[in-house]
């Protein structure tokens, strides 16, 4: 039987260093102000981070440094924070730049995520109405979050829609961006309207 | 943060990665998740005070956009740094789960659905 012996020892090979878990993100977005940081610190299990990104190394092509720093004042900043799914998994949430200037950053941003929540400011929505733009145009699934002026909700959620003119399948959620529940339906919301997209195209 | 830093911001990132503004691989996104190697190759060139703190950060796996965080660097600095990395078999760089919006993967969605109704 020494045969088999080494048959069940042979794949005790030095196992892989702690693997590493796959990641996932979503975006929240949004015009500038309306709570993207907020829901992101709400929800995530670690201290919201932030990135600064220089424009002139991020969005031009530099092989000279020579002079760049006059342009020191263009940075761009990312706002983002993380929850644990289990240990081989874990969602990033990414806060978009809110001002328009930044919006070619939305591009790269978008790549590989799962959707995107579209936050409102029920005082100024008109300020999230180019964040739908950009998800409705490159077909980025979205849902859309109205946070509440302190928690309160003046229209109801299908006043907003109508006035959002969004499609029948884009969901309307009256939320807190301040309260971790709140925004953990809202995400739930978003991975539930994915989740039928996927079983109707699997039907279909 | 660093108020009195007029000018200097900026440039002196660069100067971490000997004045390379871009990386030798673009192949890291800001969640590629990476982790240090256990035990980290012998023969390899001794990396530099940056290199090793980014080695130290990510002990455990860490998202390049939290490695940037992190250590206050922008992204595009760290990532030339990871590459360093990365060829010098110092560390090891897991992909972010690739999404396709054709054919999604409910496997997924349900896993991040149950994850999320735990908070």
């Amino acid at each position: 039987m020494a045969g088999s012996d080494r048959a069940t020892e042979a794949p005790t090979a030095p196992a892989p260093p702690a693997a590493a878990p796959e990641a996932v993100k979503i975006l929240i977005a949004g015009g500038f102000g309306v709570g993207k940081t907020t829901m992101v610190g709400s929800v995530s299990e670690i201290a919201p981070l932030r990135t600064e990104e220089p424009l002139t190394a991020a969005g031009l092509d530099v092989d000279d440094l020579a002079g760049i720093e006059e342009k020191r004042a263009t940075t761009v900043a990312l706002d983002f924070g993380r929850i644990g799914i289990g240990r081989e998994l874990v969602l990033y949430l990414f806060g978009t730049p809110g001002q328009q200037r930044f919006w070619f950053m939305w591009n790269d941003l978008a790549i590989g995520a799962l959707g995107a929540v579209v936050l409102i400011d029920v005082r100024r929505p008109e300020s999230s109405f180019a964040a739908i733009d950009f998800f409705e145009r490159r077909g980025i699934p979205f849902v859309v979050g109205v946070n509440g002026f302190h928690g309160r909700h003046p229209y109801p959620a299908e006043e907003i829609r109508e006035a959002l003119a969004l499609p029948e399948h884009v969901q309307v959620l009256l939320c807190d961006a301040r309260e971790r529940a709140s925004c953990r339906d809202v995400l739930i919301a978003l991975i539930d309207q994915l989740i039928d997209a996927a079983a109707g195209a699997a039907a279909s | 943060m660093t108020g009195g830093d007029a000018g200097g911001r900026l440039v002196r990132p660069f100067t971490l990665t000997g004045g390379r503004t871009r990386p030798s691989r673009a192949d890291f996104t800001l969640i590629t998740t990476v982790a240090a190697i256990d035990p980290q190759p012998t023969r390899a060139a001794r990396p530099q005070p940056e290199h090793l703190r980014i080695l130290r950060l990510c002990a455990e796996p860490l998202a390049v956009a939290e490695v940037a965080a992190r250590l206050d660097l922008p992204v595009s600095v760290v990532v030339i740094l990871l590459c360093d990395l990365l060829e010098a078999g110092r560390i090891t760089a897991r992909p972010p789960r690739p999404v396709s919006r054709a054919t999604p993967d409910l496997d997924l969605l349900q896993k991040v659905r149950d994850g999320l109704g735990r908070l």
